[in-house]
């Protein structure tokens, strides 16, 4: 999805293509970074998939579905080691500093931040094999939309890591409060169901996981949205209000 | 540093001369901790005050302003013919010996124009010393090399000349490679102590400001690397400004950076700030070696 438009949008990323501004030398390195920015797109991608499937399985009883999340997970592992060694033999051979130096210490850690999605839809996928054969607590609402925006975000994440949109980014870490009432709000009614039907409690304790695990990947997104402001204004914004307002 | 204290040792006022001899270790180690804890150094050390310089017709230098600071490493960069090395040598007036320059605005270095008409050009070049990009030591011993100013200002106690030879040498980093044949010739050294030999005859004439033009653009890393350590520890006494073309060498020896482009002063700011986040886009462009 994002490999197509990669390499023009690159130096847009990297801000060396403004209006009235002297275009920059490419350099033989340039590849190198462009490598690690289209592992971490491929990664994007992947995590995406993943979280997908982890919600299919367990919102239509998949085993198939969940299995093959649980299968896949080792992709994305791949590509996380697969990234750091690319920067880490960057940083070491090309010596990068400023925006480059941001970029190959952003793809680390939003490579972390990615594989760490991939985890939490191997454990959503986990909860949906047990779930299989457990009866329904309730119907599946907020899961689905927490899936929805927690995905939303991070593709929104992603497209502002590769189009250079600071807004975007901003917008992101912003929305990340909306998750945490959700799973909130969910763990509440959750609660409620397992006083009321003792009998729900493994299915409801379940759900409260996969609640919590769609909580994590919008906190993941997040991350990733706040280091591409970090690669764009060369700003920490973490645990500042213009990203965190509560 | 005290100008005046300086300007009694570099005329070779004798009893300054014995005075400094009898501070006892002690006493050094209390006045650098003093210097330590001093809050921070005059930020305006070196005053550059809407500077333009010509060769002849060309000009070279347009409307630079920036404030150098004490006791700090101030790194010059920019591509070839920026005007780096030029802004460099007009600080101690090292241009005054070409034909057909002149220039606009003024520099001041701790509050006193170095253009001004009362001011001793030689007197001037006493305050800031210069280190070149290749090693220039005199066809003499390694001991006349380091005294050769004094010597010429007229200094002629031995124990006096004995001591400044030990001090710059050891303020060099050389002291330790060379006190057993400080009388050989100077050609005798390696391309990297002979660096640090004029290292050494820069300080011995006590300057305040140590100007360096490419200083190991033609050593070897390990020279390179023992220079930038002398660099780093020299800041404690002097105010240094080089000229580099090595962009990690500014990175790791300087406090702060100034690039320049066809002759203008592009961004000046602090070293981290030049190298983690630029604001201009030339600079972004120069220092992550995409310029062209």
């Amino acid at each position: 999805m994002f490999r197509g438009a990669l390499d023009n949008r690159i130096f847009v990323a990297l801000g060396f293509f403004q209006p009235n501004q002297k275009k920059s030398m490419k350099r033989f390195f340039d590849d190198e970074l462009n490598t690690i920015r289209s592992h971490l797109s491929l990664m994007g991608e992947k995590a995406i998939e993943q979280l997908r499937t982890a919600i299919k399985a367990l919102i239509e009883r998949d085993r198939e579905a969940a299995e093959r999340v649980r299968r896949n997970d080792d992709i994305l592992d791949e590509l996380e080691v697969k990234i750091d060694e690319e920067a880490i033999r960057f940083v070491g051979l090309r010596g990068p500093v400023a925006r480059d130096l941001r970029l190959v210490v952003v793809g680390m850690k939003a490579g972390h931040d990615l594989e760490r999605v991939g985890d939490e839809a191997n454990n959503i996928a986990k909860r949906a094999l047990k779930l299989v054969d457990e009866q329904p607590v309730k119907e599946y609402v907020d899961i689905p939309r927490m899936a929805a925006m927690a995905e939303e975000m991070l593709r929104d994440a992603l497209s502002a890591f590769f189009d250079g949109d600071e807004a975007k980014a901003i917008d992101v870490c912003q929305r990340d409060g909306e998750v945490d009432k959700i799973n909130k709000q969910l763990y509440r009614e959750l609660v409620g169901c397992i006083s009321e039907r003792p009998s729900t409690t493994t299915a409801a304790i379940e759900l409260m996981f996969v609640s919590k695990s769609l909580e994590r990947i919008a906190d993941h997104a997040t991350n990733i949205a706040e280091e591409v402001i970090y690669l764009l204004r060369g700003e920490d914004v973490r645990h500042t209000k213009e990203v965190s307002p509560d | 540093m005290n100008p005046e204290q300086n300007h009694s040792t570099n005329t070779g006022n004798r009893q300054a001369a014995t005075s400094r001899q009898e501070v006892s270790q002690q006493q050094i180690q209390v006045e650098a901790k003093d210097l330590g804890e001093r809050a921070s150094y005059d930020p305006h050390y070196i005053r550059i005050r809407n500077y333009d310089f010509f060769y002849g017709a060309t000009q070279v230098l347009f409307d630079i302003n920036m404030d150098l600071p004490e006791r700090q490493v101030t790194a010059l960069i920019g591509p070839s013919g920026c005007g780096k090395s030029t802004l460099l040598r007009n600080l101690n007036r090292m241009n005054d010996l070409i034909d057909g320059i002149r220039h606009n605005g003024d520099v001041l270095i701790d509050g006193e124009s170095i253009y001004h008409p009362q001011l001793e050009v030689i007197s001037l070049r006493k305050r800031v010393g210069m280190v070149f990009q290749k090693s220039n030591p005199f066809p003499k011993s390694i001991y006349e090399n380091v005294i050769y100013s004094l010597r010429v200002a007229g200094g002629r106690r031995k124990s006096q000349l004995d001591e400044a030879v030990e001090r710059s040498l050891k303020r060099a980093a050389l002291w330790d490679e060379v006190k057993d044949r400080l009388h050989e010739s100077a050609f005798s050294l390696s391309g990297g102590q002979m660096q640090r030999l004029c290292i050494a005859r820069a300080i011995a004439n006590d300057p305040e400001i140590i100007l360096m033009d490419e200083p190991c653009s033609a050593l070897d890393p390990i020279a390179t690397g023992k220079i930038e350590d002398l660099i780093h520890e020299l800041k404690e006494n002097y105010t240094i400004v080089i000229v580099t073309h090595n962009m990690q060498q500014a990175a790791r020896v300087s406090d702060r950076t100034a690039f320049f482009y066809l002759g203008k002063l592009i961004e000046y700011g602090e070293t981290q700030q030049i190298f983690m986040n630029p604001k201009n886009n030339q600079t972004e462009a120069y220092v992550s070696g995409r310029f062209g």
